[in-house]
């Protein structure tokens, strides 16, 4: 049977490792090559780095870092954050990223899904989604909203639909990243994965919230996620990678031991 | 040394950068010359297989690996380049190499619970004693990511089996020929192993 997997975020800004808290305050923890080797021994199952960089002049210290990467670490990883076009897709794909992540950019335009898709395969195509819970309304049914652009801005899309529509378009995989949750280590938000997880058959990486190793419990169980992602409870050192596999294969979680 | 067969394959230089990772000397070619009298084969692929197919005839290097798996080159496959090897597939669909009776065929499983593509960590359950597969327990698990499945028409040429919604074929091979479903370049120290066995892998059976 197919393992759950421990997926470890990394956020990366000109090259440094950077861990936000609801998207705003950020901070420099360290060289994203070290942590991810170090995750790496500890049994991870996946990496996704996310390129915060601001300035478009920088952002081809990624490619180095993906390089860099994919040289010494030899489990899945992908690559997001201002990936625009077919071109940025491949660059990183070539660089050495098994997938790429497609977020506020998608969401101006949806056909950048089905391009990248078509270019390099739904399997490489994670289509990323920032969502923020809202009053239900008739244009939002499901009550959870798409934002983009780091959270600032509202979409007036509704998740659930937004969703669908990726997988249709050629998504191979979603993230879904509570804006809600994210940074505060209370848990992820396991109302919107599952509604999100049982309206697709692709998988979904839940996103933002983890805490503690029974977060990750909840949302790959009640929450049926395939896939948590994990961040600042690993990069500050309370949980090894370790310590959370092992917790969640004494719960009874279907999850890769041996490495 | 290791020739790793170049017809734009997406994992082309993971597999490349596993093998210097190990310490394998390996090239890339996109010759069909060289394939044919190369001392040993990686044949890698993601993507899609019709397109693949499309450039592997577009080089020739469809008719060169039929002729380096006929002279006895160890050949190791991987995803789509395993998919390949069988008559066809159903992602096109395409014709394959016929290099093994069978076809390749898109997941279609009952329990919605089960996502396609089939991405990540599953064990690989040996059918059947082979080099390459030496060392790996019951318990080990190597990295899949793919949306169809191998089905080869002759049960002989199975090696190990993985479960989703039902055991599908995750290894097969015949003779000088082996391939896997999952990837060896991403799986890990395990996968790394499996690469080094096959650099030392002489084509024989057991």
């Amino acid at each position: 049977m197919l393992s759950k997997r421990v997926v470890a975020c990394l956020d990366v800004r000109d090259g440094k490792l950077a861990k936000s808290v609801k998207f705003v305050d950020t901070k420099d923890i360290g060289d994203p090559i070290e942590k991810a080797s170090q995750y790496y021994e500890q049994g991870l199952d996946e990496l996704v780095f996310y390129d915060i960089t601001a300035s478009s002049d920088r952002r081809d210290i990624m490619i180095d870092v993906v390089e860099e990467v994919a040289s010494h670490i030899f489990i899945p990883f992908s690559v997001g954050g201002g990936i625009r076009s077919v071109a940025d897709a491949t660059k990183l794909r070539l660089a050495g990223a098994e997938k790429v992540n497609v977020n506020s950019a998608a969401v101006d335009n949806p056909k950048l899904i089905a391009e990248i898709s078509e270019a390099l395969g739904a399997q490489s195509t994670i289509l990323s989604m920032d969502v923020l819970r809202v009053e239900p309304s008739a244009s939002i049914p499901s009550g959870y909203e798409i934002v983009i652009h780091g959270g600032r801005t509202r979409t007036g899309r509704d998740a659930l639909a937004w969703a669908i529509e990726g997988e249709r378009l050629g998504a191979g995989e979603l993230v879904v990243n509570s804006i809600d949750a994210d940074g505060t280590r209370d848990g992820y938000e396991l109302t919107l994965t599952r509604r999100i997880a049982e309206a697709v058959g692709i998988p979904v990486i839940a996103s933002g919230g983890a805490g503690t190793p029974e977060h990750l419990y909840q949302v790959l169980t009640e929450g049926r996620a395939d896939a948590a992602l994990v961040a600042s409870m690993v990069h500050y050192g309370h949980y090894s990678v370790g310590d959370i596999k092992r917790y969640l294969h004494e719960r009874g979680v279907k999850i890769r031991m041996g490495w | 040394m290791l020739t790793i067969v170049d017809y734009n394959a997406g994992n082309l230089r993971s597999v490349k950068r596993a093998c210097d990772a190990v310490g394998l000397e390996s090239v890339f070619t996109q010759d069909a010359e060289q394939v044919a009298r190369a001392d040993r084969i990686i044949f890698p692929g993601v993507g899609h297989a019709h397109s693949a197919m499309q450039t592997l005839c577009e080089k020739g290097l469809d008719q060169a690996l039929r002729e380096a798996v006929t002279r006895g080159t160890p050949v190791l496959g991987i995803c789509v380049g395993a998919q390949l090897l069988l008559d066809g597939s159903e992602e096109g669909p395409t014709e394959g190499l016929g290099l093994l009776p069978g076809m390749t065929r898109r997941f279609a499983l009952e329990d919605p619970a089960l996502k396609v593509p089939h991405i990540g960590w599953n064990a690989v359950l040996c059918r059947r004693p082979h080099p390459l597969l030496a060392g790996l327990g019951e318990a080990d698990e190597l990295y899949f990511v793919h949306s169809y499945y191998l089905d080869p028409a002759d049960p002989e040429h199975v090696f190990s089996v993985t479960d989703y919604g039902g055991e599908f074929c995750s290894a097969l091979g015949r003779d000088n020929l082996f391939a896997t479903q999952f990837h060896p370049e991403k799986s890990g120290r395990l996968g790394l192993d499996l690469l080094q066995r096959f650099a030392r892998w002489d084509g024989g059976s057991c």
